[in-house]
């Protein structure tokens, strides 16, 4: 599966709206996800996951981060997530199910802050995007 | 049996009440069909899918998506006796429709993101849990009487 170049310009496009927000849009995803999913919280047993601590802001930060370094190399995601792809097959394990879940509350973030960009094609790309990202992820599991 | 709680009630409520039903099916499905075009395998008569303005324009897919959300209505009304309320439905979705539970998530999800684009900031992340609550039942409802 790889991206047209219009699914390209659409997730560049929207990236430099959706960076401005950058670090809200990562705590409130994953606050997002662990209280519609909260059997994901068990991948923080040593984590404040109370609403606004410290280490639900700083993670936030760094997973949506990783979305724009691969937003930067949209056309090497591989690449550019390589040494991420090697921590979550190696360190983290984290079942690959949960990055549907992580990349559904994103795009739920995203349709919130967004809805005028997040027409059904900026939803199909998004969604599609983010399924690369999560296979880049995950392709060293096994 | 799923248990929800009065808040989550009220989340879903709430909301339920500010929608245009007819508009919001419309979109539900037409999104689906859109961000997920296998789906597209059910509905070979409805004619021009080729693109998301005909896909979100086509006047089959807006029918049949107040009808998927007409009935989705019934389920806010029957939120603590779900498989019961979905019960002939599932039987048809299995029998005469042969439709993929997983579908059923899809829809749920693509709904999820419908109320976000409308609703916003009040679509917060309490209100969000309640729905997906709602939306997984509702799949799981639908699927209970398959095999």
């Amino acid at each position: 599966m790889s991206l047209t170049k219009t699914e390209r310009t659409i997730i560049v496009s929207m990236w430099a709206k959706i960076s401005t927000q950058a670090d809200t849009i990562g705590t409130e995803t994953l606050e997002r996800l662990f209280l519609s999913h909260p059997q994901t919280k068990t991948y923080f047993p040593h984590f404040d996951l109370h609403p606004g601590s410290a280490q639900l802001r700083a993670h936030g930060s760094k997973v949506v981060a990783a979305v724009g370094d691969a937003v930067k190399s949209i056309d090497n995601i591989g690449g550019a997530l390589s040494k991420l792809s090697e921590l979550h097959a190696y360190i983290l394990r984290v079942d690959p199910v949960n990055f549907k879940l992580l990349s559904h509350c994103l795009l739920v973030n995203l349709a919130a802050r967004f809805p005028a960009d997040f027409t059904a094609e900026a939803h199909a790309a998004w969604d599609k995007f983010l399924s690369v990202v999560s296979s880049v992820l995950t392709e060293k599991y096994r | 049996m799923v248990h929800f709680t009065a808040e989550e009630k009220a989340a879903v409520t709430s909301l339920w009440s500010k929608m245009n039903v007819e508009e919001a099916g419309g979109e539900a499905l037409g999104r689906l069909l859109v961000v997920y075009p296998w789906t597209q395998r059910f509905f070979d008569s409805f004619g021009n899918l080729s693109s998301p303005s005909a896909i979100l324009g086509n006047p089959k897919v807006k029918a049949h998506g107040k009808k998927v959300l007409t009935s989705f209505g019934d389920a806010i009304k029957n939120m603590d006796n779900l498989k019961t309320t979905f019960a002939k439905l599932s039987e048809l979705h299995c029998d005469k429709l042969h439709v993929d539970p997983e579908n059923f998530k899809l829809l749920g999800n693509v709904m999820v993101i419908i109320l976000a684009t409308h609703f916003g900031k009040e679509f917060t992340p309490e209100v969000q849990a309640a729905w997906q609550k709602l939306v997984s039942a509702v799949a799981i409802a639908l699927a209970h009487k398959y095999h």
